[in-house]
């Protein structure tokens, strides 16, 4: 029973991690109808930063800070340099530039900080585990990423539902054309939301650095599973994107902790240690699948919110 | 002055045209992971490669020596296409290098089939210890088997009863998942395989393997994940309380990122920059001189040993590479003076050869590796039985 509320919490932790990158990818996609390939790059950018402001500054949680601010001025720069070029365009250019964004992306950051890698050490108040039911023992840093995420969840919450930007931002993934011709500064609008997108995704890849280490490429990876939860959750829809997130998180977890434990019932020792991690890795997939048959405009379309 | 110009003409004309047979150039391709975040591995392997030539003078068995670079991009099915290139359109003498077991067993094929001699510089999965041996393959490190073998011996040595296993789900780290239960005389009381290389977070593996409550756990994750798996296992907070054991999970790339994390952490190998043979001195005092701030690795140390092999099977068929079977009898001497000490190869061109035990040592500011023990001498890997090569 430990282990399974060890498992969830796991399973929790990912998914509202996952949650942060497929908010601002939904948003940019849902708002600005543009496919960002680049959004990984971000959450890679956001882990570079981090490790090295907190190495200057030799605190995590300052480091931490001034990584988000400085993602999000990139964020915001690469919106007023690149992105603007690519509105009303087909959606082949935007993964077009967008790609190439990433090659320059994954090039600069091997300029600036070479090909090996950085690591980003957790201080030790973090690098421990915490007792949080009598008996259960659980990471403190996961602990921390799960409070975290929920907090900038319930931000958001309250930015788009309560706030004037948030309203622009509803309006926004409803009916483009109709926010610009009411006399919206559509362009600052836009700025505004990629760089929140772009902050989103830093603050992803700087919690998860001293998880996964800071490398180049680590954005690619992590950027599929973004998008199929856009995909689940319906795009434009932040609520989708967290329900569909926290989804996927339990089952890539679950899957993996108890799945091969049901195949060895079925099958052989080996067959079941081979074949479970693949087909594990498979569930999301699978989820994605079913959801699009079922409901193809995912499970909270922009439309319907 | 027409003398003299005749006789530069008749010079020229006599250094064109070498004696029928003999080589102009040794021509190698060496394939390895040049991009991505495995990079470092491949880098330290070319930067070993080229010290050895350098040693050598840049030439084997007085030819000029020529080497192609490729990058397999850490994909079995790119490895492959570049093995082939290598193969077809530069005519190598010889293939050096493969860092994965994976990409190793996709490009065997096309070498072995045009009878060009490969000589792995890293991966050893047990098929080609075995029955895919070949007269046309050698290793310069190991089979994947016999390092964590090794550990399992240690292991036994310091009263461990029961042990979790975790590794990634390919070649090699099957492979290595089994060597260590083979010699592990305690209880193997749980094993996960993740997927590879795209699994990086291991946090159910780590939940799973605390609730077993083992005595021990063993791991082996080459490159980054080393880095990451470490750092998880401290979050887990299981630092204190199941001690971990490692193969190729901790070396000199991975340690300047895993550093305080990484003390206390044991590992095997069959090579440590610390041990004490003229030949690795001089290797690694070259290394650092040549690279400042970089230190070499076991990769590196088995892509030396790889340029001194062939350069020695060069030497020993004065350079008359076409003659298959003496090539293959000087390779299978191992007749040069290897940086782990000298070895044998066995009936499968593996090398019969010492495991050490290796800790982790703070020096000053530094992280290095130091040689703590001998765990066991001669080992030679358990699939050569199944080779028909005798």
């Amino acid at each position: 029973m430990t282990l399974f509320i060890e498992q969830c919490l796991n399973g929790l932790q990912f998914g509202l991690l996952l949650f942060l990158l497929a908010a601002g990818l939904t948003l940019v996609f849902g708002i600005m109808d543009l496919v960002n390939l680049a959004h990984g790059s971000l959450y890679m950018v956001g882990a570079y930063f981090a490790a090295t402001f907190a190495a200057f500054t030799g605190s995590f949680v300052l480091g931490a800070v001034l990584a988000l601010v400085a993602t999000l001025l990139v964020g915001m720069a690469v919106e007023v340099i690149a992105m603007r070029r690519l509105y009303g365009r087909d959606h082949l250019d935007h993964v077009l530039g967008t790609f190439g964004l990433i090659l320059f992306f994954d090039e600069s950051v091997r300029l600036i900080w070479g090909p090996a890698g950085l690591s980003l050490p957790l201080p030790p108040w973090l690098n421990t585990s915490v007792q949080i039911l009598p008996g259960v023992h659980y990471s403190a840093y996961r602990l921390a990423i799960i409070v975290v995420t929920l907090a900038v969840a319930a931000f958001l919450y309250f930015l788009v539902m309560r706030t004037r930007i948030g309203m622009l931002i509803r309006a926004g993934a409803s009916n483009r054309e109709m926010v610009g011709a009411l006399g919206v500064n559509i362009k600052l609008l836009y700025t505004l939301v990629f760089g929140l997108g772009a902050a989103l995704a830093g603050l992803a890849g700087l919690m998860q650095a001293p998880i996964l280490t800071v490398e180049i490429g680590m954005g690619e990876k992590i950027l599929i599973l973004a998008f199929v939860i856009t995909v689940i959750g319906g795009i434009g829809s932040i609520r989708g994107a967290l329900v569909a997130a926290i989804f996927v998180g339990f089952i890539d977890t679950l899957g993996r902790a108890f799945f091969p434990d049901m195949l060895r019932l079925m099958f052989t020792k080996e067959v079941a240690a081979t074949a479970a991690p693949a087909l594990s890795s498979m569930l999301i997939y699978l989820l994605m699948a079913i959801v699009l048959i079922v409901k193809p405009e995912g499970l909270f379309s922009a439309g319907n919110r | 002055m027409r003398k003299t110009l005749l006789a530069a003409g008749a010079a020229l004309m006599l250094a064109a045209v070498p004696a029928a047979a003999q080589n102009k150039t040794v021509k190698i391709g060496f394939v390895s992971t040049f991009s991505g975040p495995v990079a470092v591995i491949g880098n330290d392997m070319r930067n070993s490669f080229e010290l050895a030539l350098d040693h050598l003078g840049r030439k084997m068995g007085g030819l000029p020596v020529e080497v192609i670079y490729e990058d397999d991009g850490f994909k079995p099915e790119v490895g492959k296409q570049k093995t082939e290139k290598l193969i077809e359109s530069d005519k190598v003498d010889f293939i050096v290098g493969y860092i994965w077991s994976n990409v190793l067993l996709a490009s065997v094929k096309p070498a072995f089939d045009s009878k060009t001699f490969l000589i792995s510089a890293n991966a050893g999965p047990n098929q080609l210890a075995g029955e895919l041996c070949s007269p046309y393959f050698f290793s310069t490190s190991w089979q994947n088997d016999q390092t964590p073998q090794a550990m399992g011996l240690y292991m036994n040595q310091k009263g461990v009863k029961s042990v979790f296993l975790i590794g990634p789900n390919y070649a090699a780290g099957k492979d290595m998942l089994a060597g260590v239960a083979s010699t592990f005389k305690g209880k193997v009381v749980g094993q996960e395989l993740t997927t590879w290389p795209s699994q990086l977070d291991f946090s159910a593996e780590l939940s799973k393997a605390k609730a077993a409550k083992p005595d021990a756990i063993f791991v082996f994750y080459p490159g980054a994940a080393g880095v990451q798996f470490l750092s998880q296992y401290a979050q887990a907070g299981l630092k204190g309380t199941i001690p971990l054991y490692t193969a190729f999970t901790i070396d000199e790339l991975s340690l300047p990122r895993q550093k305080e994390l990484a003390l206390g952490v044991p590992g095997a190998q069959q090579w440590v920059n610390d041990l004490p043979n003229e030949q690795n001195k001089k290797y690694v005092a070259d290394y650092v001189k040549k690279y400042p701030g970089l230190k070499p690795s076991f990769y590196g140390a088995q892509s030396y040993d790889a340029a001194m092999l062939v350069a020695s099977a060069v030497a020993a068929t004065k350079g008359n590479l076409s003659d298959k079977p003496a090539v293959q009898a000087a390779l299978k001497k191992a007749d040069f003076k290897s940086v782990r000490g000298n070895f044998k190869f066995g009936n499968n061109h593996f090398p019969i050869q010492n495991f050490y035990l290796q800790d982790v040592v703070k020096q000053g500011d530094d992280y290095v590796l130091k040689t703590v023990a001998t765990i066991v001498k001669d080992s030679q890997d358990s699939h050569h039985g199944k080779c028909p090569m005798k």
